[in-house]
């Protein structure tokens, strides 16, 4: 039987606005590690970035007493990142941003952070914890999604 | 642990001759950064900036709060016959604003030289 080659690397970040810097930084080395391409290496950060700051800012509601898990799983042609908050989780799933009804005040100029992490990455799937915790937003990024 | 975001007025002509007023922004745009980005483009004249050029060259970090901020500009600039340019975004960046679609209502180019042309 064959073994799937797996490496976790795990971050705890405090619950506090520019800490994503670090899970960005931390998932950069390991997707350079892996042999990721540097436009693909920008998205995971972006989609990362955006990951932290929903679990920050919503999950925890910036209490700095709580702490964001970042666990990053290395297989042998994908990147796993799952992001871990202390809140419910989302309900829904807000819909794709509209930059005309921004534009004309009928939509919030925020709200754009899951949108990117969507479009970033191949995978996004956000699960809400049992018992109300450590729900999470789960990210893959596959190797051969390479640029053209 | 954000770069705090450092925002310059130049004053300058196009080569064709109109007055482009450019916000040269420096360090990360993100939440924080409210007042750098729209409380330096709201104490523009109005009337005076009728173009604006933003400098991202010298930005490496935005997240979609910082974006945010540069559609709360948008939709004042817009609700004030103004028009929005901007240079110096990396490729990757280029890429989020137009995913988001702001390239609908702020015109991109890779350097000042050809945003300046371009006025």
């Amino acid at each position: 039987m064959s073994k799937v080659k797996s490496t976790s690397v795990e971050v705890r970040l405090p619950s506090r606005l520019g800490y994503e810097k670090v899970a960005m930084s931390t998932a950069a080395a390991v997707a350079k590690l892996m042999g990721f391409k540097e436009d693909r290496i920008e998205d995971l950060k972006t989609a990362v970035a955006e990951a932290c700051i929903n679990a920050i800012e919503h999950g925890n509601r910036l209490n700095e007493g709580l702490s964001v898990g970042v666990v990053l799983s290395a297989g042998d042609d994908s990147l796993e990142v799952k992001v871990i908050d202390d809140g419910k989780g989302l309900k829904t799933v807000p819909p794709r941003p509209d930059i005309d009804r921004k534009i004309h005040g009928e939509e919030d100029p925020r709200g754009m952070g899951m949108f990117l992490i969507q479009a970033l990455v191949d995978e996004a799937e956000w699960v809400k914890g049992s018992n109300g915790k450590s729900s999470y937003v789960r990210l893959v990024i596959r190797l051969d999604e390479v640029s053209e | 642990m954000q770069n705090e975001t450092k925002a310059r007025v130049d004053k300058i002509t196009s080569p064709a001759g109109h007055p482009v007023t450019v916000l040269r922004f420096e360090g990360d745009i993100a939440s924080t950064s409210k007042d750098a980005v729209l409380g330096t483009y709201q104490a523009l004249s109005k009337d005076a900036a009728k173009l604006v050029l933003l400098d991202f060259s010298k930005v490496e970090y935005i997240n979609s709060s910082g974006i945010a901020l540069v559609i709360q500009m948008l939709i004042e600039a817009s609700n004030s016959g103004q028009k929005v340019y901007a240079f110096g975004l990396s490729p990757h960046f280029t890429k989020v604003f137009t995913m988001v679609g702001i390239t609908k209502y702020a015109g991109l180019f890779p350097r000042e030289a050809d945003a300046m042309a371009a006025l």
